[in-house]
């Protein structure tokens, strides 16, 4: 077989480096559906439930006992039981029925009854149940802010610049387990002095996080992790009960809880049981929401490669997302691993979660570049930033973050390094010296700072840990060394936990601490003109990023002084003589003076007119004053011409070579890409209207075809089409005198 | 119609009661009582009354399991530290025996009159029992 071309370049695209394979539901490798799969069935007796889901009571692992003693809602069960699964899709995406509504039936649904809801629904439908479910109105996002040399002031600086740039949450993680209280301590610091009120977590094993939590470090817990499967969850190392009393441990220290769970985790560990994914997942939400989480971060999470080697991964994917808003819980929507080689994949993949918009859109960002990135990568980092950005402004959606300007980054990355280089001090851990705290500041990644002393930061971590040392240890450190609006903000997220306000579902807080959760900021989408839209002040926000520039500006280049040489005379007769007619456009050395392409008129000019003369002709040079249209300034030039030839020349250097007699969009060459023309091209163009002008065959002028640059130039364009339409005047032709001489 | 008319909520907006666990009002949690020394940590800590208010506030706007956490949790702001993560410890798979598990039930309604957690290590008890899940003979 010979080999095509064509499909060894497809075999080089990022695309075809990843992993794909065919479903195998014996061993969980199926995303819905599976044929072992149970079929939805729930009998209650006397008030309890005694099969659900094709199982007898007698044969409950310990998630259908929990399942059935809590995560159900007995009261509607019945009914939702007896409500044909495609009507409650239908629910769904039926803007006359509420989040209410649906969310009462769904809580009475049993887990195959949920994945037989989702069986009738495709991605643009949970999308649409999607921002009507999500419980909290305003959608927000979540970063990662991590580094694998753990180095304090980075984190704080990255920290900073996460909750500036409009993060509502912050999570950081540890490569060495010991570091955990710095590395909490260090983004707790970064984030409120970036913008007070951003809640920060540190993902480690379980009771060192109840731990850090006790000690004031963190205001949320989420990586309380679930599974849909007996025999994987004790491979956890939990079970049901110890995760939901751990809920209520950290809800008794004030602290917001998350459980995490996401398709795939099952078949990861060995114990998928044959079922499919969602299936399992259904389970683990059922679970969730027994357990009294407030919320999840679910859509796959690390596992999210696995799904997406499978037939209607990403579609899986949003179906969770969508079963957690349904069950009420708060949903921080995955999209924190690498999900692919391919931009286009991973962008695209985003949107399912981007465009309806969830609790937090990430769970998190990856707020430094991929490889300080201790979680999974991000399915979007700090390289991403401006993208992201770009992206909420194209669609007009509040996907959690805003654009920033780099002055004021640089102030607040120095302002969260300095801080906590006076906590350090203040504290007696090992120093932070202004060598680091400057390379923090303008730092992208770990590669851009010094080295630290790790077994002096780890024998003072452990004694921070075990030591008196609190929350207000660390605020008054920072107002003896002057840091007062980061003491201040800090102080106030203690108060805050004493309050017990961000416990309720979804709870954020806004930059001035006011909670936003879904008690006070119902979700009431309900189709066109209702809902959360991006509006006012927050799409002004969007709007600002730092690349957009004033139309104005953009046509400056091609404004210089009249040309001196260009003088009009008297209305342009026609003529007998075998000449060429250049006309030009109304603003031509007047109003513009330069091409698009940078050449001056003048030069432009001169080359068509030395093409033209090197072919022993003549030409007469008039000025159309009643369009600004190329194609209508060259036919009136032919309509002066003696030989019936003219060029048509807009001030932006559009040409056209035209024809008497031939309509007006018809033309004998057309040269559309004016950023490409140079001067040789407008000499070449001279020399073949002037062959055309003798009746002699001409080799067409060939120019260099580049597509990117409408891309790049059609702002200009249309400014600069806009400003020679400006000086269209009611005038016949004019005859005009170029001051110049062919140079032969 | 996005506010909905649950007029208690945010508890800040309605401080005026709030006590942190160590007695002392919100109001006197300030940045000068941290710089004078005054606060320890009971001053940044909830109480059971403000969990138990939350807990009511999260049933009546429709979380009914969330409620439910809370109310544990309301419970569990009587253990200390030490002792919760021991009990935690203790409710993780195979980690303790029946009567264990009977006797951390116990104790939360004894010493910290915890009804709604005692119910739960109960629960699990005997789910633990049936599923394989209590520690195994032999282990220690």
């Amino acid at each position: 077989m010979p080999e095509s071309k064509r499909f060894a370049i497809l075999a080089e695209r990022d695309v075809n480096k990843e992993t794909f394979v065919e479903p195998w539901p014996e061993a969980g490798l199926m995303v819905t559906d599976s044929p072992y799969d149970p079929k939805p069935s729930l009998r209650l007796e006397q008030g309890q439930v005694v099969e659900m889901d094709g199982r007898a009571r007698a044969d409950f692992d310990a998630i259908d006992h929990f399942i059935a003693g809590h995560g159900l809602d007995l009261t509607v069960a019945e009914t939702a039981m007896a409500t044909p699964s495609q009507q409650i899709a239908r629910m769904l995406v039926d803007i006359n029925v509420s989040q209410a509504e649906v969310r009462r039936l769904a809580g009475g649904c049993t887990p195959a009854k949920l994945a037989e809801i989702i069986s009738h629904l495709n991605v643009l439908e949970m999308m649409m149940g999607l921002a009507k479910m999500r419980v909290r109105r305003t959608p927000a996002n979540q970063a990662h802010v991590t580094n694998w040399r753990e180095h304090p002031a980075l984190l704080a600086a990255d920290a900073a610049e996460a909750a500036l740039r409009g993060f509502a949450e912050i999570e950081t993680t540890v490569r060495v387990a010991r570091n955990a209280p710095f590395n909490a301590l260090a983004i707790l610091v970064g984030a409120q002095t970036g913008r007070g009120g951003v809640l920060t977590q540190c993902a480690v094993e379980e009771a060192l996080g109840l731990r850090l939590a006790m000690k004031g470090l963190t205001s949320y817990a989420e990586t309380l992790s679930v599974y849909g499967t007996e025999r994987t969850f004790v491979d956890g190392d939990d079970t049901p009960w110890s995760k939901a009393f751990l809920a209520s441990a950290y809800a008794s220290r004030g602290i917001k809880v998350r459980f995490t769970s996401g398709t795939g985790s099952e078949a990861l560990m060995g114990h998928a049981e044959g079922c499919s994914m969602l299936y399992l997942e259904a389970r683990c939400l059922m679970l969730t929401r027994g357990a009294g989480s407030q919320g999840v971060q679910n859509g796959s999470i690390s596992c999210i490669a696995l799904p997406e080697a499978l037939p209607g991964g990403v579609r899986a994917v949003l179906a969770e997302n969508l079963l957690a808003a349904m069950l009420g819980l708060e949903v921080a929507s995955g999209n924190d691993a690498l999900a692919s080689h391919s931009a286009i994949r991973k962008t695209a993949k985003l949107m399912l979660q981007f465009i309806p918009g969830t609790d937090f859109i990430f769970s998190g960002y990856s707020a430094v570049p991929k490889r300080d990135n201790l979680f999974g990568g991000g399915n979007f980092d700090a390289e991403d930033f401006d993208d992201y950005n770009i992206l909420q402004r194209d669609m007009q959606v509040d996907g959690g973050v805003k654009p920033v300007d780099e002055a004021e980054l640089l102030a607040i990355r120095r302002q969260a390094a300095r801080a906590i280089q006076a906590i350090y001090a203040g504290l007696g851990f090992p120093a932070i010296n202004d060598e680091e705290i400057e390379a923090a500041v303008v730092a992208h990644s770990s590669d851009d700072m010094p080295e630290r002393d790790l077994v002096a930061d780890l024998a003072a971590a452990d004694r921070f840990l075990a030591g008196e040392a609190n929350l207000l240890t660390v605020v008054k450190a920072l107002q003896e060394a002057g840091f007062a609006e980061t003491a201040r903000n800090i102080l106030e997220m203690g108060r805050q936990r004493v309050v017990g306000d961000y416990l309720q579902p979804a709870a954020i807080f806004d930059r001035e601490f006011r909670v936003l959760s879904a008690v006070n900021d119902v979700n009431n989408y309900l189709g066109p003109g209702t809902g959360y839209r991006p509006e006012n002040r927050r799409w002004d926000e969007i709007q600002q990023i730092p690349q957009a520039k004033s139309p104005r500006d953009f046509i400056n280049d091609q404004i210089g002084q009249p040309l001196a040489k260009l003088v009009e005379l008297e209305p342009a007769k026609e003529s007998s003589r075998t000449e060429v007619v250049v006309a030009v456009g109304p603003a031509f050395g007047k109003a513009l003076t330069r091409t698009i392409n940078g050449l001056e008129h003048e030069a432009v000019l001169a080359a068509i007119l030395t093409g033209i003369a090197a072919e022993g002709l003549t030409a007469r040079v008039i000025r159309v004053y009643h369009s600004s249209d190329c194609a209508a300034i060259g036919h009136s030039g032919a309509r002066f011409s003696g030989s019936g030839i003219a060029i048509g020349l807009q001030s932006r250097g559009t040409t056209v070579i035209q024809k008497r007699g031939l309509a007006p969009l018809n033309n004998l060459e057309l040269f559309p890409q004016s950023p490409s023309l140079t001067l040789e091209t407008y000499q070449a163009i001279g020399r073949n209207a002037a062959r055309y002008a003798k009746g002699l065959a001409a080799r067409p002028v060939s120019v260099k075809v580049d597509n990117w640059a409408r891309l790049r130039l059609i702002v200009k364009t249309a400014l600069l089409h806009r400003r020679e339409t400006e000086e269209v005047r009611d005038l016949p032709p004019m005859e005009l005198l170029f001051d110049w001489e062919p140079d032969l | 119609m996005t506010r909905s008319n649950n007029h208690h909520y945010p508890l800040m907006d309605h401080s005026a009661d709030i006590r942190a666990a160590s007695g002392r009002p919100l109001a006197d949690i300030t940045l000068e009582a941290a710089q004078q020394e005054l606060l320890s940590p009971a001053d940044l800590q909830i109480t059971a009354e403000t969990l138990q208010a939350q807990a009511e506030i999260a049933r009546r706007a429709g979380y009914l399991q969330l409620a439910d956490n809370l109310t544990r949790a309301a419970e569990l702001t009587a253990v200390p530290n030490e002792e919760l993560l021991r009990m935690y410890e203790l409710l993780r798979p195979r980690r303790a025996t029946w009567q264990e598990l009977l006797a951390l039930a116990e104790k939360l309604e004894r010493d910290y009159q915890a009804p709604a957690n005692a119910q739960l290590v109960r629960e699990a008890a005997s789910v633990y029992q049936a599923r394989n899940l209590l520690k195994r003979a032999g282990n220690s």
